[in-house]
């Protein structure tokens, strides 16, 4: 009787020794980008936003609708009415401009993917569609996308948009930085070129820090003193200037400075532990729980033939 | 139904009442019916005619979703990426199957035989909740065809879904082949069965390192939105844990609703032993409930300390957090504390009826209702993503159905002694008489004057089946 128990714990324990390989195999791949924090690469590129320049003009959105061969808009790009409602990026507008009513005044944002160091979106795609490129953009593979849009759920700006409308091919859609037609090449996306007020100044990330901070400190009292994605999910390669507060003009100032796959860290880090060990202990918790019907004589299986008899059948 | 079970015969062995002949498959299928009984049944119940209605109405609008899109079928929210596919089909049917890998554990490594009556119903309701949570899933995905691609094509380790993919798929496997060892009895392939029996501990466990990780992984993803979640059902560190624990008492609550179920709508179905046992069991299944939610409601409450929400409970979202509590969890918690001790096992059905709704209410909250609770709008599903939802439900019940009629789920498969010679009954023992299939033999010690050859008997039966037990 104990050699049956014997052989089920070595079949118990085999089987939970392949579920382990496999799951360690997951679980170091989790650990290795979970463990650290990646500030971005070092030649990594960057747009400074100052929001006390914009005037609302949406150059901007025109742009980048050629650029990137988006289906043609509803409403012209000079349509002014658009600012009457709050919009966001969806498949045909990877960059939106709104506006706000504060005490300054209206003041205009233009929304577009921040480009995180740590992006959300490319931690949480379990088919590995995104990509961070060393000149600072996050990329989407489309071949391997397959829909969940958990990157639309993660995404804390709440920038990947879905091609709902297509039945055969959706696919995320969002602001790649210009990267294939531009960025990779040196140049500047085509809303940075495009716009005639210089509210936007491409460069190195880390130099437009300093450059949002020299502002900062030469015009005292014109911006509030924060760089608001300096910091913020881990700090993104978009960052705006801004003269009135960042949640007066629809930021979202309760983000923290962890990037979001520190959220994650907790469940991730139990995940080789559960697969260790479980095993072991619930093989263990048989051996104990079965150990009591050896003694009188009666083994493990005797119990289950004991409780055939009580309650035979033909 | 039940009338036309007197007329013909039940299956519940390979051979007919006579002891000679054997089923063939097709009748097997058809319930030991005529084929003309059998559409006669189905044609009389009015429950087919309701489900004929909603595939009518439904199956034209799942096509239409493959064919016209995703944007057809749902508002194509970009701010709630998740609708009702998957906040009531992956979220909501997932902790309602976590039965599978509890009464596996509770039979198999705790050595608890007295829940094998019950064991079956659990490990089956486990399998199908998964396996439509997945269809479920596939009729939300964009792409549905690509879904082999986290296992084949392209690798994202760090994300929480690769872990709940290859889980799910993982843990699918084990399922089917736990839930197999009915099929092959069904099917009469007792090799398949004593292989699968072979390696029932290894699959129990296995189970339960999957279920663990990715009823809790389920959670997790909503760690990937911690400004988006209601902080009143977010907890960066707990997540998985309040995911898990409630799964618990949501997949044996489930088990009692099914058994509830399938006792009043399929009597003729349930043999003897299930029957005569599924009060106590339902008893003993609401005491494990009662430990599940009561440790959920203290994680619960930890949760909110941990992170300091108290602030929140008076808010309109507070409101709508402590009724979720109130009627899901502590409500069904003071129904199991008054009912069990009384021996009250309708006051437990109507319990475990309730923390099926307060789990399922849950992860719809948690997915959906308090989702971007800083957004102005909320999102209401489409009509069409309602009736789709209702529609996949429905094929759900009509394959749990289809199973439960056939294959020994509830009742016990009779085991006929191999070989002619055998199959004469050995003296003693009574023939089951025709028209009363369902009636049990009387124990060994009731026949008294002659136990060794009941036990020959016994022996016999266990020729062909190693262990002798019923379930895995």
């Amino acid at each position: 009787m104990s050699g049956i128990t014997r052989r089920r714990f070595l079949c118990a324990t085999v089987i939970g020794g392949a579920i382990t390989t496999l799951g360690s195999m997951c679980g170091k791949g989790g650990k290795a980008w979970a463990s650290g924090s990646f500030e971005g690469y070092p030649e990594g590129m960057g747009v400074l936003v100052d929001l006390t320049r914009c005037i609302g003009c949406r150059t901007c959105e025109a742009a980048c609708n050629k650029e990137q061969n988006l289906a043609p808009p509803d409403r012209s790009f000079t349509d002014q009415s658009v600012f009457d409602t709050d919009r966001r990026t969806d498949e045909d507008h990877y960059t939106v401009v709104n506006r706000y009513a504060t005490g300054e005044g209206p003041v205009y944002r233009k929304i577009q993917c921040n480009h995180c160091n740590e992006p959300a979106c490319l931690t949480s795609c379990f088919v590995n569609a995104y990509t961070k490129t060393k000149e600072g953009a996050v990329v989407y593979n489309d071949k391997v996308c397959v829909g969940c849009r958990t990157c639309m759920v993660a995404c804390p700006f709440n920038i990947p948009a879905y091609s709902y409308s297509s039945a055969t091919n959706p696919l995320i859609k969002k602001c790649i930085f210009c990267h294939e037609t531009r960025l990779k090449n040196g140049r500047p996306p085509a809303c940075v070129e495009a716009c005639p007020q210089e509210v936007l100044t491409f460069g190195h990330r880390k130099d437009l820090i300093k450059l949002g901070h020299e502002r900062i400190r030469n015009s005292p009292g014109k911006y509030i003193d924060q760089i608001y994605g300096e910091k913020e999910v881990g700090g993104t390669g978009w960052m705006y200037l801004s003269a009135v507060p960042f949640d007066q003009v629809g930021f979202d100032t309760t983000l923290g400075n962890e990037p979001i796959i520190s959220n994650v860290k907790d469940f991730l880090s139990t995940v080789p532990m559960v697969l260790a060990i479980w095993p072991a202990l619930f093989s263990g918790f048989h051996l104990l729980a079965t150990k009591g019907k050896d003694h009188g004589g009666e083994g493990d299986d005797e119990g289950h033939k004991r409780s055939e008899k009580e309650e035979p059948r033909p | 139904m039940r009338a036309f079970v007197k007329m013909g015969q039940l299956v519940d062995s390979h051979y007919r009442k006579d002891g000679k002949k054997r089923w063939t498959l097709l009748e097997k299928l058809f319930l030991g019916l005529t084929p003309q009984q059998y559409i006669m049944q189905a044609l009389l119940n009015p429950v087919n005619w309701v489900l004929a209605v909603i595939f009518a109405v439904g199956l034209p609008m799942i096509a239409g979703r493959f064919y016209f899109g995703l944007n057809w079928v749902t508002h194509s929210s970009n701010d709630y990426p998740w609708g009702l596919f998957l906040g009531f089909g992956l979220f909501g049917m997932v902790p309602l199957s976590s039965s599978g890998f509890q009464l596996g554990t509770a039979c198999e490594v705790f050595g608890r035989h007295d829940l094998e009556p019950i064991e079956r119903v659990g490990l089956l309701n486990g399998l199908l909740g998964y396996f439509f949570a997945v269809v479920y899933l596939l009729v939300d995905l964009g792409q549905p065809w690509r879904l082999p691609y986290p296992m084949a094509v392209a690798f994202g380790p760090a994300a929480v879904l690769f872990l709940v993919a290859w889980h799910v798929a993982t843990y699918l496997s084990v399922q089917v082949a736990e839930v197999s060892t009915s099929f092959f009895e069904w099917i009469g392939w007792p090799v398949g069965k004593q292989g699968v029996r072979k390696i029932t501990l290894g699959l129990t466990v296995a189970g339960i390192i999957l279920s663990t990780l990715h009823q809790g992984a389920l959670g997790a993803l909503f760690t990937y939105a911690p400004g988006k979640v209601h902080p009143l059902w977010y907890s960066s560190s707990f997540q998985w844990l309040h995911f898990f624990v409630s799964s618990l008492p949501g997949g044996l609550c489930m088990v009692i609703a099914v058994s509830t179920i399938a006792r009043t709508t399929m009597e003729w179905r349930c043999d003897e032993r299930f029957r005569s046992t599924l009060d106590k069991l339902t008893i003993t299944l609401a005491k494990g409930a009662t430990m599940g939610l009561a440790t959920y409601l203290t994680i619960k409450l930890i949760g909110i300390a941990h992170d300091n929400e108290w602030s929140y409970l008076a808010t309109g979202w507070g409101a709508w957090f402590l009724l979720e509590m109130g009627v899901g969890v502590i409500l069904p918690l003071a129904l199991f504390s008054w009912a069990i001790p009384r021996n009250n096992p309708a006051i437990v059905r109507l319990g475990a009826f309730i923390t099926v709704f307060g789990i399922v209410l849950n992860r719809l909250n948690t997915a959906m209702i308090c989702f971007n609770w800083k957004l102005p709008h909320r999102e209401i599903p489409h009509w069409r993503e309602l009736i789709i939802c209702i529609t996949v439900f429905a094929i759900y019940v009509v394959v749990y159905r289809f199973i439960l009629y056939r294959l020994p789920i509830l009742y016990a498969w009779k085991e006929e002694p191999v070989g002619e010679t055998v199959a004469e009954p050995v003296k003693g023992v009574p023939v089951p008489a025709y028209g009363e299939p369902l009636s049990p033999l009387p124990s060994y010690r009731e026949l008294g004057e002659e136990p060794i050859q009941v036990s020959s008997y016994v022996i016999t039966e266990l020729g062909s089946d190693e262990s002798g037990r019923r379930g895995l």
